[in-house]
């Protein structure tokens, strides 16, 4: 049935390690992977619960994919109740970890309670233990990795672990696999490092070998790879350039948000874009990006890998940082670059490198950042308060905070704590841009107004992977949308958010929406787990999902009036480019949208409503 | 026409499809640690090499088999282990140079490349053709062409 049917439960507090069966009947109404371990998650945990205390749980989950042919099929969940949010936390990570847990024996692991000292989880096969990790506790995620397979003596041992942001409670700290694979959002990273828990390691020899069908999975799977290899995008777009093919894509529409949400367009972004990591460098005529990557079954393989100019001044005798590594990504690149103004493609490369190295996302942190860039520029912050100068375009600045952050000494401890936290501490909240106390990621809210709605009513706080409509208004994928346009965008918002919640359940990559429907999906999963599965049926799934998380939410206590977005998006309207002068309408979508989710006006799924989607 | 595996690294994304596909081929399972061919990820270069038997036509794992369970399939070259006859003493694994013949712990028996019969999964599976199945004796034949190219198929200077 491509599900492993085992789960591990890990009580941190009492050290112990269990098994349990898989709950099928969730199973078959959840999927896997985001869908069912937020099941699990909702039914045994206090909504109102402190994410940083031991009575929040934490869990990673794989799904029926996870570890099969099926083309992207390596990805795993981590999902929490968040601490920089308060919502729902739910990151998704490639790499080749997720496979291993699989093939290994298990759909998920939970953990609950807290350790008294720090411990790592070692798997391998049906063997599951608690080992000390004080000697890992205070290194990074890349030494962590060495030190355990080393420890070990097992060059193929995964690990999923946190870097020394998540032990410090940076509250956007990342759960980092593969040296430079990320469940980057939320700060999943951070409750990890409140439960003294260091890492995952997996081996797993058994393999996923219960596949349902397995001659129509083969088939189902290949027809899949074809679509994803004849499409532009993902055949053709995503491998050569990645995700950055965005940079000026975005930007010629003017939906790049640019220093902190002030402008819409960036100067620097032909700098700092795909085809600038492809130009050789004046300095050492090498291009910074090396080479393309594929994560665990991944027939697209968009991920970059990326070597460092070592005359950079932020590398320079850091010869650890020379060797090839993750590259930058589109967010990634956004966040460093255009919302602080730094156009020194150079140094984003360096923060980006810190953020994985240590374990932190850099949409928060790189959004953070613009907003602290803001406040230095108003008077509000100064070069003491900070340590540095920090005016927006200061690639300086960027590498230092960077440093500072990741180690959790000076200013960085204030940075650690995210956008809203710090804009509201020195007097400005309206500065934060984010949403439930997230930050935005590289989409311009105004300009594309299905994505500001998105981000509005997005689970887990601002967000484009919960419902990327950006496919729709700027790709035309399925069919075109116009950004500046409102109408029909809550439809369009709920569908996307809907297929979204089932692509991420199925266990495969929401990069292969660009090519697939859910059409494409269900024919794997029903050959794989034997159940009946059509794209209206994995909507309905989708839509289930998305309710019960809203439902979370409510319970934790967010209310409609925590479905907006900062007053810079709402008032100040898009100073250039082809939306020029248009704020967003969200006040005129939300109730409709909350119409079309067939929720009450104050944003509640109505009795009707939750009937219809089995909750 | 006898045919080999051959591999281009510059071309492997590190997928591991191939591994899965192996696996699947010999074992009915998905599982990377029951595959004969190992894709390896140099971190520090952004190198990925997928690895296998290249069988060897004097097959060291061959003469070193106390118990000949390792014979040749006249139709594709390959050498092939007869689990029947192993005994699983292991003296091939440390008499092939490469390293591509291991033993699994599973069914006492020692495994390598046998290249499916001759119609191999990995090669099948590979979606980028770093991985592909062409004649034993022109696997240079690429290579010749682009130099070819370079020699005689641009636009004149003069």
């Amino acid at each position: 049935m491509s599900w492993a049917g085992k789960i591990l439960r890990v009580n941190l507090t009492a050290g112990t390690v269990t098994s349990e069966p898989l709950n099928m009947e969730w199973a078959r109404a959840y999927i896997g992977s985001r869908g069912l371990g937020s099941k699990y998650l909702i039914d045994e945990i206090d909504p109102k619960v402190d994410p940083l205390s031991p009575d929040n749980k934490i869990i990673w989950a794989t799904g029926p994919l996870t570890g099969t042919m099926a083309s992207t099929g390596g990805r795993y969940t981590v999902i929490t109740k968040g601490p920089l949010t308060g919502a729902i936390a739910c990151s998704n990570s490639g790499g080749y970890w997720g496979a291993e847990l699989k093939m290994a024996g298990w759909d998920m692991v939970i953990f609950e309670g807290k350790s008294a000292k720090p411990v790592y989880l070692y798997i391998c096969d049906d063997v599951a233990e608690l080992r000390d990790a004080d000697h890992l506790w205070g290194k990074s995620v890349w030494q962590t990795e060495d030190l355990l397979k080393k420890s070990h003596q097992d060059p193929l041992l995964r690990i999923s672990s946190i870097g020394k942001s998540g032990e410090n409670g940076v509250l956007y700290a990342a759960v980092v696999n593969d040296l430079h694979r990320a469940a980057g959002r939320s700060g999943v990273g951070a409750v990890m490092g409140s439960k003294n828990l260091k890492a995952i390691a997996v081996r797993g020899t058994k393999g996923v070998g219960n596949v349902r069908d397995p001659k129509a999975f083969m088939a189902a799977a290949k027809a899949a790879k074809k679509v994803l290899a004849d499409n532009a995008v993902t055949g053709q777009g995503l491998p050569t350039y990645g995700t950055q093919v965005l940079m000026n894509v975005i930007n010629e529409i003017g939906g790049l948000p640019t220093r902190n949400h002030r402008d819409v367009q960036f100067e620097g972004a032909k700098d700092i874009s795909a085809e600038a990591m492809a130009t050789p460098r004046k300095t050492d005529g090498k291009a910074q990006l090396v080479t393309n990557q594929a994560c665990f079954g991944c027939t697209i393989a968009c991920g970059r890998i990326s070597k460092m100019d070592q005359s950079h001044f932020s590398v320079q005798n850091k010869p650890e940082y020379w060797g090839a590594s993750g590259g930058l990504e589109y967010e990634a690149a956004w966040a460093l670059g255009a919302a602080n103004g730094v156009s020194d493609l150079e140094a984003l490369q360096y923060a980006n490198l810190i953020c994985n190295e240590e374990g932190f996302d850099p949409i928060s942190f790189g959004a953070t950042i613009g907003a602290v860039m803001e406040l230095y520029e108003m008077g509000v912050l100064t070069q003491e308060q900070i340590g540095i100068e920090a005016p927006f375009g200061s690639a300086k600045a960027l590498c230092e905070l960077a440093d500072m952050t990741a180690k959790g000494i000076g200013f960085g401890k204030e940075i650690g704590l995210g956008s809203k936290r710090l804009t509201a501490k020195y007097g400005h909240p309206d500065l934060s841009m984010s949403v439930k106390g997230q930050e935005f990621p590289a989409y311009d809210g105004r300009v594309i107004q299905g994505i500001g709605l998105a981000y509005a009513t997005s689970n887990r706080g601002a967000c484009h992977l919960r419902g990327y409509t950006i496919a729709s208004e700027v790709l035309g994928i399925p069919v075109k949308t116009e950004p500046v346009e409102s109408e029909g965008k809550p439809e369009l918002v709920k569908a996307f958010q809907d297929a979204t919640a089932a692509f991420d359940s199925a266990g495969v990559c929401i990069f292969t929406s660009f090519a697939w429907t859910l059409a494409d999906v269900a024919p794997q999963l029903q050959a794989a787990c034997g159940d009946e599965y059509t794209m209206e049926h994995l909507a309905h799934i989708g839509e289930r999902i998305w309710n019960m998380e809203r439902e979370f939410n409510n319970a934790a206590g967010f209310t409609k009036a925590d479905d907006t977005l900062p007053k810079r998006l709402l008032t100040e309207a898009a100073k250039t480019g082809p939306g020029k002068g248009v704020v967003s309408k969200l006040p005129e979508m939300l109730p409709k949208y909350y119409d079309v989710r067939g929720w009450d006006s104050e944003g509640r799924p109505t009795a009707q409503t939750k009937q219809r989607l089995g909750l | 026409m006898q045919k080999v595996l051959h591999i281009n690294p510059d071309k492997c994304t590190g997928c591991q499809q191939c591994e899965m596909a192996c696996s699947f081929e010999n074992y009915g399972t998905y599982a990377t640690a029951k595959s004969r061919i190992k894709v390896f990820d140099f971190h520090h270069t952004g190198k990925k090499v997928p690895y296998t038997c290249t069988q060897c036509d004097e097959a060291w794992c061959l003469h070193a088999c106390p118990v000949e369970a390792i014979t040749v399939d006249k139709a594709t070259g390959a050498k092939v282990v007869n689990e029947s006859t192993c005994v699983g003493c292991k003296v091939c694994t440390i008499a092939c140079p490469f390293g591509t013949i291991n033993y699994v712990q599973e069914t006492g028996k020692v495994q390598k490349c046998d290249l499916c019969g001759g119609d191999p999964a990995c090669a099948d599976a590979c979606p980028t053709g770093a991985i592909t199945f062409i004649d034993a004796n022109w696997t240079g034949l690429d290579k010749m062409k682009q130099w070819a190219d370079k020699l005689g198929n641009q636009p004149s200077a003069a």
